[in-house]
């Protein structure tokens, strides 16, 4: 199908290549005219790059809802084609992939918006304002890469997406690639781009096995042609290899155990990436790609339980972390590996729809709370910077390098800031109580659903319902500890005394977001179950599931509870400046663990990373080096050559011999230039006598 | 005009130029520049008449041109040159890099200058009389002829190290040589022929003696690959040669060695090639692996080039060795990308090279805000280098890794599972690279050339112009390979057949 036949038809199907095309058009114009363009100039043509491509992907479901939902396939160009490898890029509209291009094209373009705002501010904190353009350029890449993994017929077209969206991701957590967190000078952001990166690619070598064991099991890389003679041979090792290859690419890209640990390094990203990439999109490719496959993983039900226990594992371990965290984006940035958890625990045991119903409400509270989150940190750096600068009446732009250190993202330096930032304070409440799952917020609707499919699927998959609700409580909890600590009691530093508000061009986005956030759940309510419906077309053996008041009030009366506790902790006794946090005296060592995460990244340290580069020091410098190249080649041979020649030529000539021994010692020792001459000689006369060697072997050969 | 006269045409062209330079004044530097990148440049425009009379549906030699040369004593040498689709891509990436390469030069090479145009010219006839030759003595001249304008490349106008790096360079390749040359008399004398079409038709060498045949061809081309352990001779020789020397070795001379591989072991010896297919593989494999680690720990940006080049080369290899028709078209083509990228990076180490006069990682830092152009370019090259798909590398890697993990030759996906760990590795060393030259703040590198009274400069439009070609290869292939792969399936599917044949 393409342009001409859509006019024909009067559906829009043939536009979906324009989904990847209008970001890259956006791209490609912000890198070549940006120069000269005016950052409003450069922020309006990159959004509008992203919001024609939710237009398109609004049409796409209009066309498809007109059409009963059914799969389209729009052809754009062949591929590779090698014998039974038989591969184009086509494009795949259904009501899956229409759900994800909604979502990523929504969320996208109100980023987007924001990030003019906060943009404007973050390059001149930063005094590099070149960089303006340079992140819109970044980020128009990644809708682009982001609608190719989403709209891919194949695995591998997928996969295109899939580690494109990674690229974007390296390039914008390194963004401020020569400061750390805090905006002093560090390799610090550069090297947590590199480490999602590698971590990611760990993931993508299991991508890659399992597409191996699909072709060549399979046929083919193509869904339909893959699921088809799946169902025909269903061979429970191969798919098993499969689904648990597959597994190991989810658990890199959505951060779940072991890989996540790239995800809280992300943050030194700008909070606009946090928001996009790193919570409501790209970290949920791996979900989607579980759903993808769904076909594949309902014909094995051992690595569904796998699944579903790595993410109830995930969920649970993460939102542990969570509780002690001081950094404002750091907490949210292990609720997103928890969610993530819940969402990859419920794809685990079928429960599709819930899977991506979370997925959907999440990406609303959590680019939610990351935004204001920004908007916060934002309106600390506004208060530093005016504390710093008297009252923004100096320019001296460099100035406040050589201050000390002020962590604008520290909770500790905050407090009562529902004064200075109202509008961002009730944005921020709202994503919270969606968070947390508090009736009747987007989130309350989302989970519950996957809490009632664990809950009703507990003998099949044992032991996941527990771990998921005792993660929703500690949700609900670290949430509450969050919104005291920044926005009640008293301000613990000057700074925050002097925090203030963000502009509309940040806020209106959020107030969007804040919508969504709150009336999310209607997208699936008990009832209407319009999401299961649409995606019914597209996953085979969804089925709506009932309203449970059971499991919907257990999950609520620990929420409330959790946030009761909090603010016994946190709410009723305010924390003051320099105070240790409260809970740190009756956990103990355990609080200790939360605060450090565990000690997982000094344990991959030492396990895995130090080792590695001890490898490559010994197989660099002393095997290859030292031994093979200095030892074997310049000792061994040589003196063997040496010795052979003397051996050979003694008795006949002492003469030559020495002048070749002198001349062979000769040729290692130098390495001056004033006798290149001399030697070029020596050189030339020497390649002459190899020549004139062969050509008298072949002579002789020839001749004899 | 005779098309069938084309390859010749091809070949040597580049000595018109040579002769024309023999006869200019050293001292006109802008003339005889302008000859040299004038005569590759017609060389690629007559190599584009060359593609365009190419019948991509027919797997056989095309342009074929064999008169009888050396006819004595029995012997039975002819003049035997010809195209087909083993060849043609490693033909063009040939003509294509030279003028790349010599541009490159202008204001890198500043010693007689002259005398550098001349022998690089006349080592583009070596290399492309080796992917035309079809007889094997022929091949052989040709093979031999490239090591002399080489090794003078590198043994003038190379680093400190120059002699030592060119001595091994040329010594290593000899000695692998002489045991071809045994190997290819025994072929001519006993089969009465040296044609290789011929060779292969009459076929019919008994198991036994295709063993050693296929090892004596398999040391020389090893050697040029380098596959590992015999590629002690790569590290010196590139860091040691200047900037347009390693363009070539990497981007065409170790080609050589595959492009061996592929054109005369595996049709010449099948039951060999088969037989030998799980050792083979097993050496790309740990070529890839330890080439990638290696690279992981250089300080010198050029030898962490040169070490990626055998892991790089390691997946032609493995590709090739699966004997079937992903793993060969995907060797063919990541011949040509590595070709690309690794040229391409080459170019870029020696652009920075030129102004700073340092490969030391450790000076560097941050220069993509100093140098913005500069630092985009090396990011798509070094992303196209560690496969990123969408780029050129990826569609090459990717079939490989796909035919050897189903190949019945080899036997075991193992093989491509942990090669595919080659993948990790390559992130994590060309990373290493990327944030060691241009993120973090500025190295001292950047003060240091302030001290001398200059500032980096981004890129020059000459060097733009340098790169810009490479680039678009770099999306076209990752995007479109469809026009590449056209090329050489005929061929490559005729020679599964033969193989399959093998397997019985």
């Amino acid at each position: 199908m393409n342009l001409s036949e859509t006019v024909n038809t009067g559906y829009f199907f043939g536009l979906v290549p324009l989904l990847v095309f209008f970001p890259i058009a956006g791209m490609l114009f912000n890198m070549i005219f940006g120069g000269k363009m005016s950052e409003k100039a450069i922020g309006t043509v990159a959004s509008a790059a992203s919001g024609l491509t939710f237009v398109v992907a609004v049409l796409l479901a209009y066309s498809l809802s007109a059409t009963h939902g059914e799969l389209h396939q729009v052809f754009l160009a062949e591929w590779i084609h090698i014998g039974e490898l038989q591969l184009d890029w086509t494009f795949r509209v259904d009501t899956l992939s229409v759900v994800m291009m909604l979502v990523v094209s929504g969320v996208g373009t109100l980023i987007h918006i924001y990030a003019i705002g906060y943009m404007h501010e973050d390059v001149r904190f930063k005094d590099d304002v070149r960089r303006f353009r340079r992140f819109f350029v970044f980020l128009n890449l990644f809708i682009a890469m982001m609608m190719i993994l989403v709209s891919g017929d194949s695995y591998l077209m997928l996969f295109v997406g899939w580690e494109g969206v990674g690229l974007c991701s390296f390039l914008l957590i390194g963004f401020w690639y020569d400061f750390n967190i805090l905006g002093q000078k560090s390799t610090e952001n550069a090297e947590a781009g590199k480490k999602a990166f590698i971590a990611n690619r760990v993931g993508d070598f299991g991508f890659l096995l399992a597409m191996f064991t699909t072709f060549w099991h399979f046929g083919s890389l193509q869904f339909d042609a893959v699921f088809e003679s799946a169902s025909h041979h269903p061979d429970p090792v191969v798919i098993s290899a499969i689904t648990l290859f597959m597994l190991i690419g989810v658990t890199g890209k959505s951060a779940q155990v072991p890989l996540y640990v790239w995800l809280p390094d992300a943050m030194a990203g700008p909070t606009p990436v946090s928001a996009l990439i790193h919570a409501a999109t790209m970290v949920t490719a791996g979900v989607y790609l579980v759903v993808r496959s769904a076909p594949l993983y309902n014909l094995v039900h051992s690595t569904s339980y796998i699944v579903a226990m790595i993410g109830a594992v995930t969920a649970l371990f993460a939102a542990t972390i969570a509780v002690g965290q001081y950094d404002i984006k750091k907490v949210l940035a292990y609720s997103t590996i928890s969610q993530l958890g819940f969402m990859v625990a419920a794809v685990g045991m079928g429960a599709y729809v819930a899977g991506i119903f979370h997925l959907a409400t999440h990406a609303f509270f959590k680019a939610l709370l990351f935004l204001s989150a920004g908007s916060i940190i934002l309106g600390m750096e506004r208060g530093h910077h005016h504390l710093a600068h008297g009252h923004g009446d100096h320019d001296d732009a460099d100035a406040h390098h050589d201050e000390e250190v002020f962590d604008p993202g520290d909770m500790r330096n905050m407090g009562n800031l529902r004064k200075q930032m109202p509008v961002t304070f009730w944005l921020y409440m709202a994503g919270t109580l969606a968070l947390a799952g508090i009736f009747p917020f987007a989130g309350f609707w989302s989970k519950d659903e996957i809490l009632l499919d664990a809950k009703l699927h507990a003998e099949h998959y044992p032991g996941v319902y527990w771990l998921l609700a005792a993660a929703a409580f500690l949700t609900a909890f670290y949430m509450g500890r969050q919104i005291w600590m920044v926005f009640f009691g008293k301000e613990r530093t000057e700074v925050a005394k002097h925090a203030q508000e963000s502009p509309p061009v940040m806020t209106v986005p959020l107030m969007v977001l804040a919508f969504l956030a709150v009336f999310g759940g209607a997208l699936n309510l008990p009832g209407s179950h319009a999401l299961t419906h649409w995606l019914e077309h597209t996953i085979e053996g969804v089925h709506a599931g009932e309203f449970d008041f059971m499991v919907a009030g257990v999950s609520t009366v620990l929420a409330l509870i959790a946030i009761g506790i909090s603010w016994l902790l946190y709410g009723k006794n305010p924390l003051k400046a320099g105070q240790i946090d409260p809970l740190k005296k009756p956990l103990g060592f355990v609080f200790t663990g939360m605060e450090n995460k565990w000690f997982v990244d000094e344990g991959y340290g030492a396990v895995i990373i130090r080792p590695f580069e001890k490898l490559a020091k010994f197989l660099s410098i002393d095997l290859d080096w030292n031994f093979w190249h200095d030892w074997f080649h310049n000792e061994v041979v040589y003196a063997g050559f040496q010795g052979l020649a003397k051996f050979l030529a003694d008795p006949v000539d002492m003469g030559i011999i020495n002048a070749i021994a002198d001349w062979l010692a000769e040729i290692t020792k130098r390495s001056s230039e004033k006798l290149s001459s001399l030697q070029n000689g020596f050189v030339r006369s020497y390649a002459l006598s190899v020549l004139v060697g062969v050509v008298m072997i072949l002579g002789y050969l020839l001749l004899k | 005009m005779d098309f069938e006269l084309l390859p010749n045409l091809v070949t040597f062209s580049p000595l018109v130029g040579v002769l024309i330079l023999f006869f200019i004044n050293p001292e006109k530097k802008v003339l005889f520049r302008w000859v040299a990148l004038l005569t590759s440049l017609v060389t690629f425009g007559i190599s584009l008449v060359l593609l365009s009379n190419f019948d991509a549906s027919n797997p056989n030699l095309q342009m074929v041109t064999n008169l009888p040369w050396i006819q004595v004593a029995g012997w039975n040498i002819s003049y035997y040159m010809g195209v087909d689709g083993l060849s043609i891509l490693l033909i063009l990436l040939t003509t294509f890099l030279t003028p790349i390469a010599l541009l490159s030069t202008w204001s890198a090479i500043e010693e007689r200058e002259k005398d550098f145009n001349i022998f690089f010219l006349m080592l583009e006839v070596g290399m492309l009389g080796v992917f035309m030759a079809q007889d094997l003595f022929l091949f052989y001249v040709f093979w031999e002829f490239t090591l002399v304008p080489m090794y003078f490349l590198i043994g003038i106008w190379g680093g400190p190290e120059r002699i030592y790096a060119s001595i091994k360079f040329f010594l290593y390749t000899m000695a692998g040589s002489l045991l071809m040359l045994l190997a290819i008399l025994w072929l001519g004398i006993n089969q009465g022929t040296f044609a290789v079409p011929a060779l292969i038709e009459m076929g019919g060498i008994p198991a036994g003696i295709q063993t050693w045949l296929f090892l004596a061809f398999a040391v020389a081309f090893a050697i040029k690959v380098p596959m590992w352990p015999l590629h002690s001779w790569l590290p010196d020789a590139h860091v040691q040669a200047p900037t347009a020397g390693s363009v070539i070795l990497a981007g065409v001379l170790l080609k050589m060695g595959t492009y061996g591989f592929v054109r005369f072991n595996l049709p010449l010896f099948p039951e060999a090639a088969v037989k030998f297919a799980p050792m083979m593989a097993g050496l790309a494999v740990i070529g890839i692996i330890y080439g990638a680690i290696v690279s992981y720990y250089q300080k010198d940006i050029k030898k962490l080039v040169a070490y990626s080049s055998i892991s790089h080369l390691g997946f032609v290899m493995l590709g090739l060795f699966a004997l079937n028709s992903q793993g060969i078209q995907g060797g063919i083509l990541q011949m040509i990308n590595h070709g690309i990228s690794t040229g391409a990076l080459f170019l870029l180490v020696g652009m920075i090279y030129e102004q700073t006069h340092t490969r030391d990682f450790e000076v560097y830092g941050g220069l993509w805000k100093v140098m913005p152009v500069y630092g985009t370019v090396m990011l798509v090259v070094t992303l196209s280098s560690m496969g990123l798909p969408g780029l050129n590398g990826f569609v090459g890697e990717f079939t490989i890794l796909l035919g050897a993990f189903g190949s019945e030759a080899i036997g075991s996906a193992w093989y491509a599972g942990l090669s595919a760990i080659g993948v990790i590795l390559a992130a994590i060393y060309m990373l290493y690279m990327y944030q060691k030259i241009f993120l973090g703040p500025e190295g001292s590198i950047v003060q240091t050339v302030k001290e001398h009274g200059h500032a980096l400069r981004d890129l020059s439009a000459r060097e733009i112009i340098t790169i810009a070609p490479l680039l678009v290869l770099i999306f076209w292939i990752g995007l479109y390979p469809k026009p590449f792969f056209t090329l050489i399936a005929p061929t490559v599917d005729n020679l599964v057949l033969v193989l399959q044949a093998a397997m019985g």
